[in-house]
């Protein structure tokens, strides 16, 4: 009985608003804004966030990546005669590193140049990565076809290679690279797989963004990755990397450009950090290396993400509270108005909470509705920014609920004051009222 | 037992710096069937008296039984039962809710007091029958004359079965045809045993009353009683 009561007074309330459609539908605006903008800008936010946590996460949140640095001092030119600069890391770190540290699971040494190379009459600008089999254990790359670098490969120096899916197009054009083969400085190499670094998240459009060896976005130039093993690469290319500044004689010297730790879990990653730059600076004398911890730049960005989120839900909240502000006056005004009626209906027996009820469901229903539409038109946003500025945008089901919940909160507490007020109307006033 | 008795009932509005005691320590029984007006000039508390005796206010001090029941120092959310169930009113502008059409107007009291749809529906239907109005009943008021206006608040006043059915003025915006149909309407009520209550100017209605009371300055100046015609 008392639930029929109830029912039948938000229906009173529903058929009240639509009587007033077009001042209802004025008063739900503040709501819908508030609603859309809510959701519409933590898709954005959440998309935004979720893209640079993907490349972060691709880089391995296990991984330890170090690499070569020419030293600061010696960056500027001097003219003292012949002079070779040797750098960075050495094959005798990547040593150390693996036996002294037991946290470590792998450590994989690379080589890195940017080369051209050649498959028939076509020239393609790749980065060429001299690297060792088990690459593959650290660095989130798919195999597509054939295979990757084996440690026969390794042992007996052979000239294969395994080429990244992105640089096909424009380097093979129609024709299937497996087995073929392609000429990188003065030898040709024996394409035997097909890789790509895209990730289950690939940006919107389809296409996988270039990663470097490191997993960092490649800049321009380089059309994508070529690997081949390590020790191919050092009979091409020299046990050391040789590069003379034009006019001055000097050279510099580097053994690996890069290597990349895994440890066991994420929960050695900082730890085994101290380890490892420890153990560097000990043999070396000069700050030539650089280390970068994935984990590290995850949490930074998972941080920043918080403060962001902070910064659109305090800004939501604002547009909120305005929007409850202003359903708030139309009820008091819609409360005056109908002065008159309330009084008749405490006179033939309304108690004060069915006065209550009947104003606070108007609003409720009100701030529901803006609420329902908002998340509709706040779906849809996102949906036209990535089709249209292709930047990907993720709408969570918490952000929906949310909103919707806070809707309805909005419609509590901005009704029950014009509620109180119509309640508490002396029913003879309010009779003589008009 | 009387169906309304009160003792010593008085009311004061207290306006800032003034006092202004509008009853006077009233002392009146009324049996159940009675047929009662209540007469005397402007300021004379008639209408405050009828508030009183329909709930919508309180009493500063006395007694007021309505059946066995002290209702004068209830608590707002009882009185506002009370006023559902036991008492009916009629208003000289009628108070009807301009949106709603007479079916949903008669069914007010009833919604108030949980009936269901169906039945509050049949019953609404009945007493708008019973008044006249079976051809009017999805009219707004709006649509209906004064005096079948009255009629739709009679048949609201009906709705719960009250024990009393109190009037103010209920002929006052009605022309005088229209004001002897509601004042048979109200005959037949009292006939079929209902007690009448009510305040007005008008001799005519006073003069199909059983008893009136003449009221001075809040205070109860004399009592007529009346042989009962027919």
């Amino acid at each position: 009985m008392f639930w029929f009561r109830i029912k039948r007074t938000v229906k009173l309330g529903a058929k009240s608003l639509w009587m007033h459609r077009l001042r209802s539908t004025l008063t739900a605006l503040g709501v819908v804004f508030g609603v859309c903008s809510v959701i519409s800008m933590l898709a954005i936010g959440e998309g935004a966030s979720r893209e640079a946590q993907d490349q972060i996460a691709r880089l391995g949140s296990r991984n330890i990546i170090l690499k070569s640095v020419k030293p600061v001092e010696e960056r500027t030119a001097t003219t003292e005669g012949d002079m070779v600069l040797s750098y960075g890391l050495t094959y005798s770190d990547t040593e150390r590193i693996r036996e002294t540290i037991p946290l470590v699971e792998q450590v994989i040494p690379k080589r890195l140049v940017t080369q051209d190379t050649w498959y028939r009459n076509r020239r393609l600008t790749v980065q060429v990565v001299g690297t060792v089999p088990w690459y593959q254990k650290v660095h989130p790359i798919r195999l597509l076809q054939g295979r990757f670098l084996s440690p026969l490969d390794m042992e007996y120096q052979q000239k294969v290679c395994v080429v990244d899916e992105q640089l096909i197009e424009q380097l093979f054009v129609v024709d299937d690279p497996m087995y073929k083969d392609i000429k990188i400085k003065d030898a040709y190499y024996y394409v035997v797989g097909v890789v790509t670094t895209a990730g289950p998240m690939a940006s919107m459009d389809g296409s996988s963004a270039s990663h470097t060896s490191s997993g960092a976005k490649a800049t321009g130039g380089v059309a994508g990755n070529v690997y081949i093993p390590l020790t191919a690469y050092k009979s091409s290319f020299g046990e050391m990397t040789v590069q003379y500044t034009g006019g001055t004689r000097q050279a510099e010297k580097v053994e690996l450009e890069e290597v990349t730790v895994m440890v066991d879990s994420t929960a050695s990653v900082l730890p085994a950090r101290d380890v490892i730059e420890s153990l560097l600076n000990r043999f070396h004398k000069k700050k030539d290396y650089q280390i970068v911890v994935p984990l590290e730049l995850l949490r930074q960005a998972a941080r920043t993400k918080r403060i962001f989120s902070v910064v659109l839900g305090s800004i939501a909240a604002i547009s909120l509270l305005v929007g409850g502000i202003g359903i708030m006056n139309i009820m008091l005004a819609s409360v005056s108005e109908r002065t008159r009626e309330i009084g008749i209906r405490r006179a033939v027996g309304a108690r004060r909470y069915d006065i209550i009820i009947q104003f606070l469901s108007e609003t409720v229903m009100l701030t529901l509705a803006g609420g329902v539409i908002g998340i509709a038109l706040g779906s849809l946003i996102p949906y036209l920014v990535t089709r249209f500025f292709q930047m990907p945008t993720v709408i969570t089901g918490t952000s929906l609920l949310l909103s919707f919940g806070i809707s309805g909160a909005i419609g509590v507490a901005f009704g029950m004051y014009p509620a109180c007020r119509a309640a508490y109307l002396d029913p003879i006033e309010s009779l003589r009222h008009e | 037992m009387s169906i309304v008795t009160i003792e010593k009932l008085c009311k004061t509005y207290y306006l800032g710096s003034m006092d202004l005691p509008v009853l006077r320590e009233l002392d009146i029984q009324i049996e159940a069937g009675e047929y009662i007006a209540i007469m005397g000039p402007s300021g004379s508390g008639k209408s405050t008296l009828l508030n009183l005796l329909g709930c919508l206010d309180r009493p500063t001090t006395g007694c007021y039984y309505l059946g066995d029941q002290d209702v004068a120092q209830l608590d707002d959310n009882q009185l506002s039962a009370i006023r559902g169930k036991r008492i009916g009113f009629i208003f000289q502008s009628y108070n009807l809710i301009t949106q709603l059409n007479v079916i949903e107007n008669i069914q007010i009291p009833m919604f108030y007091q949980g009936t269901s749809e169906k039945d509050s529906s049949l019953r609404a239907q009945e007493l708008a029958a019973m008044v006249g109005l079976s051809d009017r009943l999805n009219h707004r008021p709006a649509e209906l004359s004064g005096g079948q206006q009255q009629r739709v608040a009679i048949a609201r006043a009906l709705a719960n079965d009250p024990l009393i059915l109190l009037g103010d003025e209920p002929t006052g915006n009605l022309d005088s045809k229209s004001g002897l149909e509601i004042l048979d309407i109200l005959d037949k009520l009292h006939q079929q045993g209902m007690t009448l209550i009510i305040v007005t100017h008008d001799e005519f209605v006073s003069k199909r009353a059983q008893r009136v009371i003449h009221l001075l300055d809040g205070r109860i100046e004399r009592i007529e009683k009346k042989e009962i015609k027919k």
